[in-house]
Formats: structure tokens, sequence, C-alpha cells
């Protein structure tokens, strides 16, 4: 076991309301970037620099998150589903514009395991048609492929479509009116993330059911296991069960972070349950602190205890960033020329330099943030110039590492290795 | 590679994952689930130049008496994950995940190999098994196992849909042309599959690798495996521990696939087996009596007899003879093992036959019956033994399974491997750039039509992928000259 209990390097930790929170704002910064395909801006593949014929192949991600851990980020999450992209949130289109084409994110992010040795990996992976054994298992041996650098982003299948793939259940189709509001669009899907809190309930259990030290080689009696530390786990869901063990021996950070992105009273809920980052979408620094506040009755409301359990905050924003003031906005309203539309998000789009998002990754932290998951609106321009520019200045303002100080991925969230739920009976 | 009319030897390894055929208790057997474990045994065999890395699957642990089974290696990790790692560490080494058609769907499962293939540049291969009990059912949504007899319809419809997904984009559906703004052809991954078991549609998001499909693996010696095989898999990965049994299993196989209109080598049999090498054949006569009884301890004897017996024969001594009582058919036994198609009376029957008739214990009789070691001997006696066992049609090659994880085919590879060059039964490097072209297979085949109207249908190595490799044809013409 390498995990120390108690209070990691200077975590700060959204957990209880606001007011009752002090903001740490010496504690560092944490950061995240999201990939996807060439970059947020649907046009994003068009730009000089783009690599468009190579965003399903193994070399062009190899870079991109090198640079990443170049530039000491936190993780890279990997955005995936198991429809095509579309435009549209509820329905699949037959745009010939846009980036289609995806490969399993689990998969990429295991490729990219051996190449790297710091950053965390945390694949997208769906949670409404797949196994939760497959998930659990496919989880953990990135965990070990990566030595211990894995995290999970759990997300539910909310385009009814995706379902004609496996043609075993239906699932809600959204109306316009419902995608128009997030809170809406949660309310049909609540079936989708009570079963998919499941999940990621059976998963960690999964990944409990096998204690530290099961593997005890004793020649005298013959035994590989200690088979008192292997264990069912008879999980019981409203729609499925699962008996366990995993097949999957326990991993080096024991449980891998889970990271959820969240938009409504929902899926805040389904963050409180069973995530250990989330991910929210805040406009400006008020609602930043306004959404801080309903995840924090989230995490009251099911009784977590953040003391034991600490739920990371981060805020997504989609970023243009170039060094010359102007330049970030002008190149924004290109991209949106030649998509023949103003990128629309949920999340905030920030134009500007590297210092003028610094000032707003701390202004907006200072409601309480843990940290930030940026989204490059063009790869690798906008990746670039997060770990060139944008890492640096925050390194001069003193809030940012300028080392590995863990070679987890809880390490640098500032995450004990929790023990196996098992192992307190023995 | 020399000119030669002799049959290639193919070779391919695995790290085993749960079973009694690697020595843990050698303090140079290090962990069966570290990615190191996996990266040393990958690169040496490539160092090698063997086929590839094959990784068998087992979705329960293993229970005897209503607990976990505990004597032997446990712990694995998820196939394709771990593979997709390897890919990046190797650069020629195929990469084969065996996954079950029970217990997965085929949008997902075409979408992982598609994943795979295309994360190696053209290397992955999918053993498909339809092992089916309730057992290991448990361990899923679908809670779903299937009665013998729809086992391999199961499987041959999941390979089927499987195929139509993959095919489901053309070569240059994606145009990624900056300049008109078309990233993607209309229409691009559609499909529609409607069958017995399944009733799917939609768009599929992963345009195939190098190879446009996985080569494709069947385990499994029924009849109608053998069927599936004939007709579906392009290697069978088989289980014979005698020559007269492999050749017999050889000229059946290869005599099925005319009827599906392919040809003998359009499919590869090769048995799993294992090597001990040491200098002289008698120091390696030694060392294998030695792995033999470090594989079966004295718990692991009492247990397979419990096993096959169905009762509880704690009571026995390992080195005394078997039990002259009679099995009975309690399941609780055993869970998760292969079954005993045969029936516990009549194995029970054979293995006590047997023991009389070379006076066995019950320790010696079950190393008998677990199957002794392939090739025993010096180098040269092994990679002779190798070799007139594939110029004598017994097998194609053979999946090696190394009784020490990972350092357990050192030796194969740095004495037996050159032996088997000099004699030009095995490549001296790479040839291709796909398992595909290691194998001698041809590509993938593709619907009438794929690739445009009017245009021929595409027999080499050009799928889409970023290796665009003109492919060498010397792996083929061996094949050609050699049938
Ligand atoms: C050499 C060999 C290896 C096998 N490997 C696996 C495996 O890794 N996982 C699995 O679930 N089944 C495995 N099987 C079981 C087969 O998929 C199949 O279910 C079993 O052999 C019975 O099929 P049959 O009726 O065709 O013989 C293997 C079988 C053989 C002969």
């Amino acid at each position: 076991m390498t995990g120390t209990k108690g209070a990691p390097n200077g975590a700060t930790g959204t957990t209880g309301t606001p007011e009752e929170t002090a903001p740490d704002l010496t504690a560092p910064l944490h950061l995240a970037v999201a990939l996807d395909g060439a970059g947020w801006h649907p046009a994003a593949w068009r730009e000089t620099g783009a690599r468009p014929g190579e965003l399903l192949d193994a070399p062009y991600w190899a870079d991109l998150v090198a640079e990443a851990e170049r530039g000491l980020l936190d993780f890279v999450t990997f955005e995936d589903a198991l429809g095509l992209q579309s435009a549209a949130f509820h329905l699949p289109d037959d745009r010939t514009d846009q980036v289609r084409g995806s490969i399993d994110a689990v998969l990429l992010a295991a490729h990219l395991a051996p190449l790297t040795t710091h950053i965390g990996l945390v694949p997208t992976t769906n949670i409404t048609h797949t196994e939760p054994f497959h998930l659990a298992i496919g989880i953990a041996t990135l965990d070990h492929a990566s030595k211990g650098r894995a995290g999970w982003r759990p997300q539910i299948a909310s385009r009814a479509s995706d379902s004609a793939h496996f043609g075993r259940r239906t699932t809600p189709q959204l109306t316009e009116d419902e995608v128009g509001d997030s809170e809406l669009i949660s309310q049909p899907l609540r079936a989708l993330f009570t079963e998919g809190a499941e999940v990621v309930e059976a998963a960690r259990r999964l990944w409990d059911s096998w204690e530290d030290g099961a593997e005890i080689r004793d020649a005298a009696t013959g035994r590989f296991l200690d088979r008192d530390k292997v264990h069912h786990i008879d999980f019981q869901g409203s729609n499925f069960s699962v008996k366990g063990p995993s097949i999957t021996p326990r991993t080096p950070q024991g449980q891998p972070p889970v990271v959820s992105l969240a938009h409504a009273t929902v899926p805040y809920e389904f963050a409180a349950l069973g995530s250990d980052v989330v991910a929210i979408t805040p406009h400006d620094r008020a609602g930043t602190a306004a959404i801080l506040a309903q995840v924090a009755e989230a995490v009251e409301r099911t009784g977590r205890d953040v003391t034991d359990r600490p739920l990371r905050t981060f805020a997504d924003l989609i970023v243009f960033l170039d060094d010359e003031p102007g330049a970030a906005a002008r190149r924004k309203a290109r991209l949106d020329e030649a998509a023949g539309a103003e990128l629309a998000s949920d999340a905030e789009i920030f134009t500007g330099t590297p210092a003028e998002l610094a000032d707003l990754l701390l202004d907006w932290r200072s409601t309480g943030l843990d940290g930030f998951r940026l989204r490059p609106a063009v790869l690798p321009h906008d990746l670039t110039a997060i770990t060139r520019g944008l890492v640096p200045e925050l390194q001069r303002r003193g809030v940012f590492r300028t080392a590995y100080a863990s070679t987890t991925l809880r390490g640098h969230l500032g995450l004990a290795r929790p023990a196996s739920r098992y192992a307190a009976a023995g | 590679m020399p000119a030669t009319t002799k049959k290639q030897v193919h070779l391919a390894a695995q790290l085993p994952g749960i079973h009694n055929v690697t020595v843990w208790s050698d303090p140079r057997s290090e962990s069966q689930i570290a990615i190191d474990s996996f990266v040393r045994l990958a690169q040496t065999i490539e160092r090698g130049k063997f086929d590839f890395f094959f990784l068998a699957e087992g979705l329960r642990l293993r229970e005897h008496k209503g607990q976990v089974y505990d004597l032997d290696i446990a712990g694995r990790p998820e196939n394709l994950t771990v593979l997709s790692a390897l890919a990046a560490v190797t650069t020629h080494l195929g990469l084969a995940a065996t996954v079950n058609a029970t217990f997965n769907e085929p949008y997902e499962v075409a979408r992982r190999f598609a994943t795979l293939d295309r994360l190696s540049g053209g290397r992955a291969a999918w053993n498909v098994v339809t092992s089916y009990d309730a057992f290991t059912g448990e361990n899923f949504r679908r809670g779903g196992f299937l009665p013998e007899a729809d086992r391999y319809t199961r499987a041959a419809e999941f390979l089927t849909a499987a195929r139509e997904l993959w095919d489901s984009w053309g070569e240059g559906d994606i145009k990624a042309n900056a300049a008109t703004g078309e990233f993607v052809a209309a229409g691009a991954g559609r499909f529609a599959h409607r069958g017995q078991h399944f009733d799917i549609a939609g768009r599929f998001t992963t345009p195939p690798g190098p190879q446009g499909h996985p080569v494709i693996i069947q385990s499994g010696e029924s009849d109608a495996g053998r069927e599936f095989a004939a007709s579906d898999a392009e290697v069978i990965f088989s289980k014979h521990n005698r020559i007269d049994v492999a050749r017999e299993f050889y000229r059946d196989v290869k005599r099925r696939l005319a009827a599906y209109g392919r040809s003998p080598d359009d499919l590869l049999i090769l048995p799993t087996a294992n090597a001990v090498v040491a200098d002289t054949d008698e120091e390696a006569a030694a060392y294998a009596e030695e792995i033999s009884r470090e594989l079966v301890s004295p718990q692991t004897a009492i247990a397979h007899l419990e096993a096959v017996w169905g009762r509880d024969l704690s009571a026995y001594d390992p080195d005394g003879p078997l039990p002259d009582i009679e099995p009975e058919d309690d399941a609780h036994f055993l869970k998760g093992h292969s079954v005993f198609r045969k029936g516990r009376a009549e194995t029970a029957r054979q293995w006590r036959k047997l023991a009389e008739e070379r006076n066995l214990s019950i320790r010696e009789l079950v190393i008998e019956v677990g199957g002794r070691q392939t090739f025993v001997g010096s180098p040269q006696t092994v990679a002779d033994a190798i070799d007139d066992y594939v110029q004598s049609e017994g097998a194609d090659g053979f999946v090696l399974v190394p009784h020490l994880t990972p350092g357990g085919l050192d030796d194969f590879v740095d004495r037996v491997v050159p032996i088997l060059q000099e004699k030009g039964v095995h490549r001296d490097d790479y040839t291709g750039t796909t398992l595909r072209d290691h194998l001698g297979l041809s590509a993938a085949p593709r619907p009438a039509g794929w690739g445009g109207p009017g245009q021929p249908l595409r027999t080499g190595h050009d799928q889409p992928g970023r290796d665009h490799t003109v492919r060498d044809q010397s792996v083929r013409d061996d094949k050609e000259t050699s049938a």
C-alpha cells in the first residue's frame, strides 16, 4: 500500500457550502485539458497547423499528450461517444463539413500510457450501453498500464439514436425545447443518471474486490491467492447486477479518480454520489459561486462525507489564446465565418492572451474552485498556448507547479489512495 | 529470407492469465499483471520475429467448493486495453485479444478492434470465443448465457455484424479537405443489420485500420467450432499434446475449407505448446520434470481430482492411489474451468485405468493428464522437433506458453529461433508491417463495390490508415510456392 491518508499536498476542495469554505489562494491551481478531435471549434480542422487526416491515429495524440505533459498539467481528458458526432445535441446529422469519426478513448489512453510518465489520462466512456464489468476492468487496466495515472469520465448516452446501435433497450428522445435548457435536458434522463451512478458504484466495488496483498504466493500451502482478500461484490442495481470479483487485481491508485461534467441538478447529484472531480460550466465569477453552492447542496443531499471523500471542482472553458491582444478574437471570428455560424457551447468561450486568461482563472478560483479544464478551440495551437503561455504565466504568479511532485493522478489532485472497502472487516 | 520450399513455422506467444501453466513459486516469476511484464515478453518475442502476442480471456475468477480458487495464478488485465498499450512499445508484433461473443455487443467490439488496428498500424487479431456459462453470465447486465446450441449461431452472426460495421466506411471516406471544407463523405459509417440475434442500425464511428478487418482466430474443437473456423476464421488456436491427434485435426480442418471456397493456406492451425530448453537434452528433461512438479502441488493434485469426482477428497493422500469411490455430479465443485465433456464417470474411469497401467499416484496422474511439456531438449532438439511437427502437417506453428513470466521465452528466442532461421523456416526479419502480412493472409474480404463504383476489389495492404507502405509481396510468394 503506497497511499497516505490525511490531507495531502495542500488541497483546497469545495467541501462545504462556499460560505463555510475559506478558499486558500496560495494553494496550487489544478489544470487539465480536454482533447477532442481537431479542437472544440467545429472549423478547427481547417486551420493551418491542424492535422485533420490524422485525428484517428496514434502519432497525433502522442504529440498532443506529450505537449500537455511538458506543461505539467494534472490530466487530459479524451472525449468519446458510441455515436457519430453531430452538431445537434440530441439527434444525429448528415453534415459533411465537420469532424466525424472517433476511436475508443480507453484504448487511446492506454496506448498513450507507455509514451508518457506523469500526466493523468482520463478517457470518456459510455455508461448506458456498456457493461459495468467491462468498464471496470478497462479502467483498472489503464491504471495498471499507466502505473497509477488513470481516471475515468463516465457519461450517459443522451442521444436516443445510440440505442439503435445496440438494439437491446431504448432511451428517451429529447425534444428541441428540452435541449435548450440544461435543467430540462436532465429531467427525462434522470433514470439514466440513476442507473449511471449504480454503474460507477459497481465499478468502484469491483476495483475494491481485490484487496491489496491478495496475491500471497505461499508455496508452503500451495496458495497463490489469499481468498479471504478477494470478494464477491454481489451488486444489485435497478437494472443490472454484477457478482464479481473483478478479474483484474487492485490497481496502483486503488480507485482511479472519476471525473464528471455536470450542468444541472441531476448531474450534480450524480457527481456528488460517485465522482472525485466535477467539471462545471459557469459563465462568470458569480455564476461559479452559484453553481458551487448547488454542488454543495447536492453533496449534502446525497450524504457524502467530503472529509473522507473530497470532491474537487473544476470549471470548463473553451479557450482561444494568442499573445497579441485582439488576435484570439479575430481568429475566432475567422473560424466562425468558416463554420458558417458563431461558436455555441455549454462552456464559457474565452478569447484573449495567456495573461488575461490567468487573471480570469484566479478571479473565478477565488469562489472556491480547485481548478480548470480548458478546452482548446484549435489543436495544437491553443494547447501549445496553454502549455507555453498560460502555464509559465501561472508559475510566475506562484500558483502552478514547476515540476510534478507525484507520479499518480490521485497524487496530482491531492487525493489519498483509498483502502478497499472490503478490507475493514479483515 | 532464403529461398525454400519448406513450410514456414508461425510463432506466437501468450502471457497466460489464469492457469497452472506458470511456475509462480519460482523466484524469477514476476507479476502477471504489471505492465512491465507484458512489455518485457512482447519485446522479447518481437526480437524473435514472432507473428503475434496472444491473450486469453476469462470473465470470472474460477471457484472451487463455492470459494474463489486460490491455487492457480489468477488476475488478468482487460485484453484490448493492455494490447493498445503494447502497440506503443512494439512495431511489428501482432496483437491478439480473446473477446467473448456471448457477453459483448457487435457495435462495441467492432469499434474497439478497429481502434486497436488503427493504433497498432494494422496488427490486431480477434480470438472469437463462445464460452457461455451462467456462472460467467452473473457478471453481466444481460445476466445472459446461451444454450450450447446457440453459441456458434450468435458468434457467427456477431462476426457478420462486426464485418458489416467495419465495411460501413469506405477507403477515403475521410476527406479532410480544408480547401473545399469537406471533412467526411456523406453517409460514411451507415449500417443496418437485422438477424436472429441482433437488430441494429445507425452510423458507425470508426473507420477501420490498415487491415480492414482484424485477423479472426477461433478456439474450440467441437464440430460446430471447426465449421465456424473453416467458414470464418484465419487462425485456429487449438490444444493437442499428441502429434497423431494433431495431424488428424489438421487434416480434418484443412479439408473443411474447400466447402467455403477457401484454400488450405487461408486458415493457419496453431496449437498451444510449451518448450523447455537447456544445454543438453538430459538437463532439459530434468528441468521439465521439475516444472511439472512445481505446477502440480499436492494441493493442486487433490483439487483437480475433486473437480472430476465432484466430491470432497481432501482426506486422500496426493502421493497415494486414486480413490475407488465413484464420482458424483456436484456442479458446485468447480466453476469456470473447462467442462468435462465426456462426463465425470467416464473421465474418472479413464484416469483410474491410466493410473493403474502406469502405477501413478494421484499427483503423478494429474501431472500426466495435465499435459506434459511439448518440446523438451537442447536448442537443436527443440528446433528439430518444431520443424518436424510443422513439416509433417501437425500444425502451421505454435502459440508458446512460457512457464515463467515474463522471462520464460528468453532462451527460446535467443537459442532456438536462430536455429529455425538457419533452417530457413522462420523469418530473419519482418517483411511486412501488418499481422496479415506476417501470417501470409490476403487482405480482408471487402463487399462487392467497395472502393467505389467501377473500382476493382482491393487485394493488397492499402486500406486507409497511417501506414501506406507498399506491400511487400515476398511473404505471400513464399506461401504460394510452398502450397
Ligand atoms: C486452445 C483453446 C483456447 C481457448 N481459450 C479461451 C479463452 O481464452 N477464453 C474463453 O472464454 N474460452 C476459450 N476457449 C474455449 C472456446 O471458446 C470454446 O468455448 C470451447 O472450446 C468449447 O467450444 P467447442 O465446443 O468448439 O470446443 C478456448 C478453447 C481452446 C481449445
